[in-house]
């Protein structure tokens, strides 16, 4: 049995020697060509001289295009089609490309990209929240809310109540391989791409585009990536449409890598907000009211900000049941970087919405926050083990047939219907069921088990008590503590995503090659889908093969995000191999006269009617017995239909689980501040492979940890951002680790049909690192009596002004 | 210029190579070996990390800002080579394999090279070994366990004698025919050629003109590498001094420190990380006149002195009197750092650098303070920040304020209220200047504390 062993990365060997290639690494045809692009110094303005001679006659340059010399259409947005690979006219923010350079080297192409000579006449720009506001520049025509209950008389009528805000700070990815593409001329003006991306058919449509020609002239290849974390889903267009554009022009193979600082500068980020929220609760805590309203800075253009905008909406609930509760979300448009899709993809600024309400109310109380959390959780529900999620299956669709213009394989949100379309109506659960503020049906809760279990583990009530006699001896260091919970739902918002497909083949040797439509980018995709493979048909890991992601094997793919990954691509690859199995068994039990039933495949063996042969003589006999050896398999999401403009519906399939407890300790004189220990336990389900589990919670929890510390975005006053190097932008570091990182995993069947009960794992433990800023808040809070109101990132500097503000 | 080097065991000699290509570009572009990754391209990654062996011993340094000179005469090992001939994994390897050390992979070949080094050298400090290699994946956790598991294994044989091997190479004197770059022997030869050419650029560690070329493409003219300049380099203990040579690593001075101002070595062990700290010296990290050095605010609160040299010529300094204006400093065109003394003392110093990040990162405030007493008086104060102004610079009005003044926290308030006329600080994207002000006045009050028992570093305490 393959599956649920902590097997390491199937290619961790290749990693520790330098054998693991990426997109930088493939050895390149002579002759090829290197790109880089020319950018915009200014943030908003019109493009009075752009003067490229001197960037022309730069050593090494052999081509410098700008937006004019493109034939086709060079959109490289995800969404709106409002990114063209090169500005037209007008610039929309310090780093926009403006020119593409061609060169016969790297470095050569980036020093002629410094050389031109550009005048722009400023218009003004919008930079902050404020600031676009104040301009009403927007996304959507006004703000999106969503409703349950009646927020507004429930407030009026609440014992207390209580206002406040929360600046949250964005986060660079910062994937320690930038981005990448190499585009390969083939016959036909065919194109070979390979590129660093969580979505290789995004990158082939938007080729196919650019070029002039239809998708079946594009294959998009991509082996693996150093990373992605969302920053990959689709801000790799502009350098696989630049590399196929000067590709289809010169003739020859074009390759673009950003250098750290142009990836930082050009590429968006995960979205910066501002929640303000109004809550009204009882005497024990219990939260009566609630109002909250985002405000969403996505910069220039569209890109995913409405989803992502959308899914900070139903992640203001986390893991609370709230009866009356409005949610208004400002989706502004600044002349920043277009910020992206990043782990959570606007889940985590939700959390962080709703968990700095539960802390500023246990402040005005006096209470543990941990009291006021569980007082407001969901009822955890009667498993049973069984599936709960049964659903009506009427999808809901508001858009009419699909223009194929438009890119149906991004997660750019559906628009609002037109005045006068037929408004479905959204069957509602029956009253006394526990429902999300969108609507949803809970009815998989553990959250309560599982903080009663970590609570225990990590030793939560006698470190409290011991924290707080530690700080009253201390004058200068505080320590803190927090736990905090996590619920995150599964599933693409925008249901047609949730499909997958796998192919497989087995090699009349009994070698098996699989592929699926995921992306490797270190999270153990290919490890988990190969230990299904091999459970599947009873064999070695060493029999199956994971080759490149590949858009002409798998065709139409979803980009590997939305935590999607294994629960897509894994049930698509059971089908495949369940397929070809059942044919290899009908075909052995028609010869031994069996039933296909009875054909047993296991550790590398086939048992059928009492006799036992080897996998590879039953793949050999059916293959001489003209058997196709060959499937595809394909899976869809069951259950889910959700309406965003309605704000209703059951967007998520289930709902994955977790908690930490994170102790912290500040310094009050510097705010200099660390982590001394976090426990952990995290829902994955019934794992596939633990240690792949336990290393994304790892990795998660220090992200999220870095996300809301040190991790500090600057941009001055023209709107450039001054922070675009780890010189400069600081994720966590080695020593940054917690020094007791206890993580332990929530062993129960997932209640939903996935793939073997496992849980979707890539962006719920992300969150795990709240703990850590609750934790300091925690800490802020034990130095006086007024709330310390602890704003993100809690750098030192934060942490100083809030320990100022609580001591009043 | 020619060098001649060994790389995985196997000797290459290059002939007229440009002296500001990089390793990094060299290893990747001209020898196919893509082990070796670009993260950063200005040292802050570690995922360039390579080892470079000679009679020193063997030290990880960043690849992407090491230029080819400076490898002439050493031996490179790449995480190609680790491995040994017969394909058997190094313990790193292998553990990082065992214990799910690698996730995306793109970091690890950095990190095993790291590993692999301080495996060499017999070094379990991990989170200062590993500081300088940043991975976003697996938050470090099994990293480090990994690390920890190969502690006990032997290093492998074809490893074990790299620095037996050392290829022997010419100095490299000046070529007649301008642009010449030189990489001189002595510092004798040294003088005299930069005298010669006032415009030459002096490469040491290139920690910082590394970046002069991968970043702003700035082309350097003439060229001297000094890291062969053997009497340029070293620590020199005298009954009164400490004389410490410019081209002393930082990595040098540090157990050095330890002995006898631990609080800067502390501080050194924050200063970059491993792989910069091997490459850095103490003299570049003054010439370069840098407002944010964390080398300058503690040799000034020590009273050290500056020796300066041109042509046969020399003259001494006080350190602080080196710093002019931004940008400004008082060195002749052709006159260079020759060395730094540190007068012997008690230690009473203590350094306090506020930074974003523990490791690895640039100081929003340096703050290095020295005060001497009998216990009940303040004899001598002497207050050198970092961060504060466009140079290091000593706060002069908060020293008048404790000096004759009673040892109290009444005195340091008195002091910390005087420190705001000594500096009008920047605001930028390390720090507000109002951060600035109120954490270099409170480190006064840090001082005071900790001189009195007091727990006032978030490093000391344990959950």
């Amino acid at each position: 049995m393959s599956v649920s062993k902590p097997l390491p990365h199937d290619a961790a060997a290749l990693h520790v020697t330098g054998a693991a290639r990426y997109v930088d690494d493939l050895p390149t045809p002579r002759g090829t060509l290197h790109l880089a692009f020319g950018l915009s110094p200014a943030a908003a303005g019109r493009i009075t001289t752009l003067d490229l001679a001197p960037v022309r006659t730069a050593s090494g340059v052999t081509d410098v295009l700008t937006a004019q010399d493109l034939i086709h259409d060079c959109d490289v947005s995800p969404s709106n089609h409002d990114e063209p690979l090169l500005a037209v006219d007008t610039v929309h923010y310090i780093g926009q490309p403006l020119f593409l350079v061609i060169a016969t080297s790297h470095r050569a192409a980036r020093a002629a990209a410094t050389l031109a000579k550009i005048e722009i006449t400023p218009t003004k720009a919008i930079l902050s929240i404020q600031d676009a506001l104040a301009a009403d520049t927007r996304f959507e025509d006004g703000p999106r809310i969503y409703e349950k209950g009646d927020a507004t008389a429930a407030l009026a009528t609440a014992t207390h109540t209580l206002d406040g805000s929360i600046e949250i700070g964005g986060q660079e990815h910062f994937y320690l391989e930038g981005q990448a593409a190499l585009a390969l001329p083939q016959d036909n003006g065919d194109m070979a791409i390979h590129s660093s991306t969580q979505h290789p058919t995004e990158i082939q449509h938007k080729v196919a585009h650019a070029i002039g020609k239809p998708m079946h002239a594009v294959r998009v290849e991509t082996r693996r990536m150093g990373g992605g974390f969302g920053g990959k889903e689709s801000q790799g267009n502009a350098l696989a449409v630049a590399c196929a554009v000067a590709a289809q022009r010169s003739g020859k193979p074009c390759k673009m890598r950003y250098d750290r600082d142009d990836d930082m500068i050009i590429t968006g980020k995960r979205h910066d907000f501002r929640i303000d929220y109004t809550a009204g609760f009882d005497a024990d805590g219990r939260i009566t009211a609630l109002d909250f309203t985002h405000y969403v800075r996505c910069g220039w253009s569209m890109d995913l900000s409405l989803p992502v905008a959308d899914r900070a909406m139903l992640h203001s609930d986390n893991a609370y049941h709230l009866n009356d509760i409005r949610i208004t979300s400002h989706r502004l448009r600044t002349n920043t970087q277009s910020a992206t899709a990043f782990r959570g993809f606007g889940g985590p600024q939700g959390v962080v919405g709703i968990e700095k309400v539960m802390d500023h109310i246990a402040h005005h109380l006096g209470a543990d926050p941990l009291s006021i959390r569980r007082a407001n959780y969901y009822s955890d529900c009667d498993t049973g083990g069984m599936s709960v999620m049964t659903g009506t299956g009427t999808a809901i669709d508001h858009r009419t047939t699909p223009d194929t213009q438009t890119d149906l394989s991004s997660r750019g949100a559906p628009p609002a219907p037109s005045e006068g379309a037929a408004a479905q109506s959204v069957p509602l659960p029956a009253k006394g069921v526990q429902t999300t503020p969108y609507h949803q049906p809970v009815t998989d809760c553990i959250i309560g088990a599982l903080t009663e279990r970590l609570v225990e583990t990590s030793d939560y009530t006698a470190r409290r008590a011991a924290i707080a006699d530690w700080n009253a001896k201390q004058p200068i260091l505080k320590r803190g503590i927090a736990l905090t919970p996590v619920k995150f739902g599964i599933s693409f918002t925008l249901t047609h995503l949730n499909q997958a497909g796998a192919l497989v083949h087995v090699y009349q040797d009994g070698s098996i090659h699989l592929n699926h439509g995921g992306t490797e980018m270190g999270q153990g995709l290919n490890q988990k889908i190969a230990q299904i493979a091999a459970d599947r048909f009873g064999v070695p890991m060493e029999v199956i093969k994971i080759t490149a992601t590949d858009t002409a094997k798998v065709p139409n793919t979803s980009a590997t995000a939305a935590s999607s990954g294994t629960d897509l691509n894994g049930m698509a690859t059971l089908v495949a191999c369940d397929t070809i199995r059942d044919r290899i068994a009908a075909h052995l039990a028609e010869r031994h006269q069996a039933k296909p039933a009875e054909v047993a495949f296991r550790d590398g063996t086939v048992t059928v009617a009492g006799e036992t042969m080897s996998f590879a003589k039953a793949v050999a006999s059916a293959y001489e017995n003209r058997v196709s050896l060959s499937a595809n398999g394909f899976y869809k999401t069951p259950d889910i239909e959700w309406d965003r403009i309605k704000g209703k519906g059951r967007p998520f399939f289930y709902f994955a689980y977790g908690a930490a407890v994170t102790e912290v300790v500040i310094d009050t004189l510097t705010g200099e501040n660390r982590i001394l220990r976090t426990d952990i336990l995290h829902d994955a389900g019934s794992s596939l492979n633990p240690a792949i589990d336990i290393g994304q919670i790892e990795g998660g929890y220090v992200q999220g940890a870095g996300w809301l510390t040190t991790e500090e975005l600057v941009w001055d006053d023209k709107g450039a951002l001054k922070t675009h190097a780890p010189s400069t932008y600081k994720i966590p570091g080695c020593s940054d680790r917690p020094d007791i990182f206890n993580v332990a995993l929530w062993d129960q069947p997932n209640p939903a049909q996935t793939i073997y009960r496992s849980k979707a794992v890539g962006e719920p433990p992300l969150m795990l690192g709240i703990s850590a800023f609750m934790a300091l808040s925690d800490a802020v809070n034990a130095c006086g009596t007024t709330y310390g109101d602890l704003q993100t990132p809690a750098t030192a500097e934060q942490v100083l002004a809030a320990v100022v503000r609580a001591r009043g | 210029m020619d060098i001649t080097f060994l790389l995985n065991g196997e000797s290459v000699s290059l002939h007229d190579i440009p002296p500001t290509t990089t390793l990094l570009d060299w290893l990747r572009e001209e020898r196919g070996l893509t082990g070796t990754k670009e993260g950063c391209n200005e040292g802050d990654c570690g995922a360039c990390t390579v080892m470079i062996t000679d009679a020193a011993g063997s030290r990880a340094l960043n690849g992407c800002i090491l230029f080819m000179p400076q490898i002439n005469g050493k031996h490179v090992t790449t995480v190609e080579g680790l491995a040994a001939p017969d394909g058997a994994l190094h313990p790193a390897q292998q553990s990082m394999i065992d214990l799910h050390g690698s996730q995306c992979g793109f970091c690890t070949p950095g990190f095993v090279v790291s590993m692999a080094t301080a495996h060499l050298n017999g070094a379990t400090d991990y989170d200062t070994q590993l500081a300088g290699n940043l991975c976003r994946c697996t938050g470090y956790a099994p990293i480090i366990r990994a690390a920890e598991s190969c502690n006990d294994q032997p290093v492998p044989d074809h490893l074990r004698f790299l620095a037996n091997n050392i290829p022997r190479t010419k100095p490299q004197a000046a070529r007649a025919e301008p642009p010449t770059h030189i990489q001189p022997s002595t510092t004798d030869e040294l003088a005299e050629w930069y005298a010669a050419h006032p415009d030459a650029t002096l490469v040491a560690g290139a920690t910082d003109v590394g970046l002069w070329v991968t970043k702003q493409f700035r082309t350097l003219g003439p060229i001297a590498f000094l890291n062969n300049c053997a009497d340029l380099h070293g620590i020199t203990m005298t009954e009164d001094s400490i004389r410490v040579g410019a081209a002393t690593t930082l990595s040098e001075l540090e157990p050095v420190m330890q002995e006898h101002h631990p609080d800067f070595a502390r501080m050194i062990r924050r200063y970059g990380a491993v792989q910069v700290r091997n490459a850095a010296t103490i003299g570049g990290n003054i010439a370069n006149g840098s407002p944010i050095g964390d080398g300058p605010p503690a040799l000034i609160a020590l009273g050290a002195t500056l020796h300066l040299r041109h042509g046969d010529s020399r003259r001494e300094i006080p350190l602080e009197d080196f710093f002019i204006d931004y940008g400004k400093h008082d060195r002749a065109p052709g006159e260079f750092v020759e060395a730094i003394t540190i007068p012997r003392q008690r230690d009473t110093l203590r350094c306090y650098k506020l930074s974003k990040r523990f490791d690895q990162d640039i100081s929003a405030v340096c703050g290095c303070i020295s005060i001497t007493g009998d216990g009940q008086t303040i004899q001598t104060a002497r207050l050198a920040y970092g961060g504060m102004a466009g140079i290091p610079k000593r706060a002069a009005r908060a020293e008048a304020a404790l000096i004759g003044q009673p040892w109290s926290e009444a005195t340091m308030q008195g002091a910390m209220r005087a420190m705001a006329d000594d500096f009008q600080p920047l605001s930028d994207m390390r720090a507000s200047a109002q951060y600035r002000l109120q954490t270099a006045q409170n480190m006064l009050l840090r001082y005071f504390h900790a001189a009195n028992g007091i727990e006032t570093d978030v490093q000391g305490v344990r959950a």
